[in-house]
């Protein structure tokens, strides 16, 4: 690498990369986006101007030392990139690669305003991939925290982090998950093909070797109660329990046979690998499919649904460019055959004496005036109705939060079914925080992740408060 | 870990399995099921709770081994480690006091009926208990319904023990001047329906513990829906007990074949006949 800096050259193109070509993603969970290779970083991390002000860090929002990662990349520091990314975060191989990316720190990007943003994702997964390659980042002895109990509820992006946080602070940490894997969506939602389940894993299991417990096949509020785990010892709670009640259309038919929802249909190929020969769970994709919705669930079980030999279309109330799944896999989707039918509803779906679908009535809309989230509503037009054919209908039309632990916890204040948190992260309970998506309803990974890390900073200032005043019951913490 | 302390079989189909499985014995109420995994390939399947002992940290199940994941479980033994359990899940079962409570069960339904029947006896009701099995030697856990309730009536199809016919013919030669003030129901689909439109004649109030498929068991997938009373319902996170008259009984059975093709190649495929006699 030598003792000289090697040239910025903001102008090179930005680097694409590579991907299976679209012919050979039939049937395989095989990942599509296969990553740079070592000629491309070196171009692409050159491309960094090195701002002085670095915006794309502000955009961030865990606020990585985006400029300081690509600078050692520039330099051919990849290990060391690795390691500044893991000041920070546990996840750099999972949001190197479903990170929104253009969303935040590459729509920040000074470059983007004149030519291409710096492909900082791209980066980021580089540097994950040669870490875990090279054997790097496993983590070392198991380390034994001592201090306090902390409990946080769901394995998702949300508690995984504040993990993180926590046990690095010297507490000791538990995740109870409800499921028998850990992750959350990004083990029963995102399709390996968009994550494979080693990085996954591998990453988990970090922050295990740092001393996070696990426990799986734990329903907090079922198998246990908050009230449990704080008299079990534990002095806070944290909740992380996403967004997983699926909505439904509403629509005659709805309960037919072959009618899922994308997390039921995308749980059962994911989680359970109905893919995979060996695996006992059922999936029932037919010759045609019709996926309603227009974000990443929609777009993952069409692609999943194509894999698994069906033809698919992916139907939308709006247009393209209203679409809310990430830029890359619309295009991956289009490329691997899906069919896009826009500014289209569903309205009824039928079915034969048996109970299975048959076919799908549907509706032509157009874009009016903005809705309340402030892109065009779409309105039916009258008498644009028409029927297609089609075995299995998949309704990816967004979720709420998950309503177990609420149901068992009234005290806990929710709108709507969210949690509601004060300014510092804390629920109507006190020593209770929550984040992520049953806070938000259904957002992103990063926003989760920035719930989790502000959770963490307000559960140790509350405990530390605690400790402090010498009282540990009937008080207000820290605001 | 959730290791099987105690195993029995009660008939060639089903099994009975004592587990340990300390929190879910200590929180677990009547009507409360739990998903397992019986190997780590396995579906998720749920299972109703049918007794519980907080002191000892165990649960009991009882499994009917009908199709892989049934049979792998059946085919478990003692010492054995459930790879995944997780519960206790739905809500429990309506218990009040009414005076006389009529709980009927077909098939291993029976063995789900025995912690409800107990509940209703201890809330202070005279229990009757009308049971269904094929024949005389495939009646199960009769002392622990003897035990749980105050009368038992069995109804064989054969004939060979108690009445002659199936648990409904049974309710309506039995059905007492004054009808009871409630009934619950379980086991298999036909019968439900059939004792939920008996029983809307006699105008009786009437639960039924349904058993759609189901995957994670916590309200995620929707995998579980039911109507009731035309309204779409998780079974796993809202019931699995229903207002018997309500549901929609026709629409269930049909869900609940969605897989029926796919299990029939999978049983075949399976060279585990264990439990089959
Ligand atoms: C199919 C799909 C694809 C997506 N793709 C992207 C993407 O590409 N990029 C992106 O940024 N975002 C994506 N999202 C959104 C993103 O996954 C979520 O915003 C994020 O995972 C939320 O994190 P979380 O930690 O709040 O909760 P989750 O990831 O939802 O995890 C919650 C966990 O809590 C568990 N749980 C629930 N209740 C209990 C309980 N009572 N006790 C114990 N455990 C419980 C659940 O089983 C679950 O595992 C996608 C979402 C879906 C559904
Ligand atoms: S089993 Fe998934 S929601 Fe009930």
């Amino acid at each position: 690498m030598g003792d000289i800096r090697p040239k910025r050259n903001p102008k090179a193109p930005r680097q694409q990369v590579p991907v299976l070509e679209a012919g050979r993603r039939a049937s395989t969970p095989e990942e599509v986006a296969t990553g740079f290779v070592e000629d491309q970083v070196k171009i692409e991390a050159l491309r960094c101007l090195n701002c002085k002000n670095p915006v794309c860090v502000d955009a961030c929002p865990l606020h990585l030392d985006i400029k300081a990662f690509i600078d050692r990349m520039a330099n051919g520091d990849i290990a060391g990139a690795f390691e500044k990314i893991s000041e920070q975060s546990p996840f750099p191989g999972v949001c190197g690669r479903v990170c929104q990316h253009e969303l935040f720190c590459e729509k920040a990007c000074l470059l983007g305003k004149k030519l291409d943003p710096v492909a900082i994702g791209s980066l980021e997964r580089y540097c994950a991939d040669y870490a875990r390659a090279a054997g790097d980042g496993h983590g070392a002895a198991r380390a034994r925290p001592t201090g306090a109990k902390i409990a946080l509820v769901g394995s998702g992006p949300a508690s995984m982090i504040a993990a993180f946080d926590l046990v690095r602070k010297g507490y000791r940490v538990s995740v109870f998950e409800a499921l028998h894997e850990l992750g959350g969506v990004l083990a029963y939602g995102i399709p390996p093909f968009r994550l494979p389940r080693e990085i996954l894993n591998q990453e988990i299991d970090r922050l295990a070797g740092m001393g996070v417990e696990f426990h799986r096949n734990f329903i907090v509020g079922k198998t246990a109660t908050i009230d449990e785990l704080f008299a079990e010892g534990y002095e806070a709670v944290f909740i992380g329990t996403g967004a997983g009640l699926p909505y439904l259309m509403g629509i005659p038919g709805e309960n037919l046979i072959g009618v899922y929802t994308a997390n039921e249909f995308l749980t059962r190929i994911n989680l359970m690998q109905a893919y995979r020969k060996e695996s006992d769970t059922p999936v029932r994709v037919g010759r045609r499919t019709y996926v309603i919705g227009g974000g990443n669930s929609a777009m993952d079980a069409a692609r999943w649904a194509k894999r698994l030999g069906s033809e698919t279309t992916v139907l939308f109330r709006r247009g393209r460019a209203e679409l809310r799944a990430r830029l890359e896999e619309v295009e991956h989707a289009e490329q691997e055959g899906i069919r896009f039918e826009f500014l289209a509803a569903p309205v009824a779906i039928h079915g034969d004496d048996k109970g299975f679908v048959t076919g799908l009535d549907c509706i032509r809309m157009e874009l009016g005036a903005p809705d309340s989230s402030g892109r065009p509503s779409p309105v039916p037009i009258a008498g644009s109705e028409y029927s297609v054919e089609v075995d299995t209908v998949v309704a990816a039309i967004g979720q709420g939060p998950n309503p177990t632990l609420q149901k068992a916890t009234p005290e806990l204040i929710t709108n709507r079914g969210k949690i509601v948190i004060d300014a510092s992260g804390q629920t109507s309970m006190e020593g209770v925080f929550a984040g992520g998506d049953v806070v938000r309803g259904g957002s992103t990974v990063i926003l989760a992740m920035k719930d989790g890390r502000a959770a963490a900073d307000a559960i140790d200032r509350a405990l530390k408060a605690r400790r402090a005043d010498g009282v540990s019951e009937g008080r207000e913490v820290a605001q | 870990m959730n290791r099987i302390l105690k195993r029995r079989q009660l008939t060639p189909e089903i099994v009975l399995l004592e587990v340990t499985a300390p929190r879910v014995a200590r929180r677990w109420k009547p009507g409360n099921f739990i998903i397992i995994r019986p190997t780590p390939e396995s579906e998720r399947i749920p299972l109703t709770i049918v007794d519980g002992d907080a002191g000892k940290g165990s649960i009991t199940m009882v499994v009917q081994a009908i199709g892989k994941t049934t049979m792998q479980t059946a085919a478990l033994r003692e010492g054995d480690a459930i790879p995944d359990l997780a519960g206790p899940l739905g809500e429990p079962a309506t218990v009040e006091r009414v005076g006389h409570v009529l709980a009927v069960g077909g098939g291993v339904g029976v063995a789900e009926l025995l912690p409800v029947a107990g509940a209703f006896r201890r809330a202070g009701n005279y229990v009757t208990a009308i049971c269904g099995a094929r024949n005389a030697g495939l009646r199960i856990l009769q002392e622990g319904l003897a035990a749980a309730t105050d009368e038992t009536l069995w109804a064989t199809d054969d004939g060979s023990a108690g009445f002659h016919g199936n648990v409904v013919e049974l309710m309506q030669a039995w059905k007492p001047a004054t009808p009871p003030g409630l009934i619950h129901a379980i086991g298999p689909i036909p019968m439900m329906r059939a004792v939920a439109s008996l029983t809307r004649e006699w105008g009786v109030r009437t639960y039924a513990s349904l058993n759609p498929v189901m995957i994670d068991g916590t309200g995620m997938c929707g995998g579980c829906r039911v109507t009731v009373g035309g309204k779409v319902r998780f079974a796993c996170v809202e019931g699995p007990e229903f207002d018997a008259h309500e549901v929609d009984f026709d629409e269930l059975a049909r869900r609940n074949r969605a897989y029926a093709d796919k299990e029939k190649e999978a049983r075949e495929a399976h060279p585990c006949r264990i439990g089959l006699g």
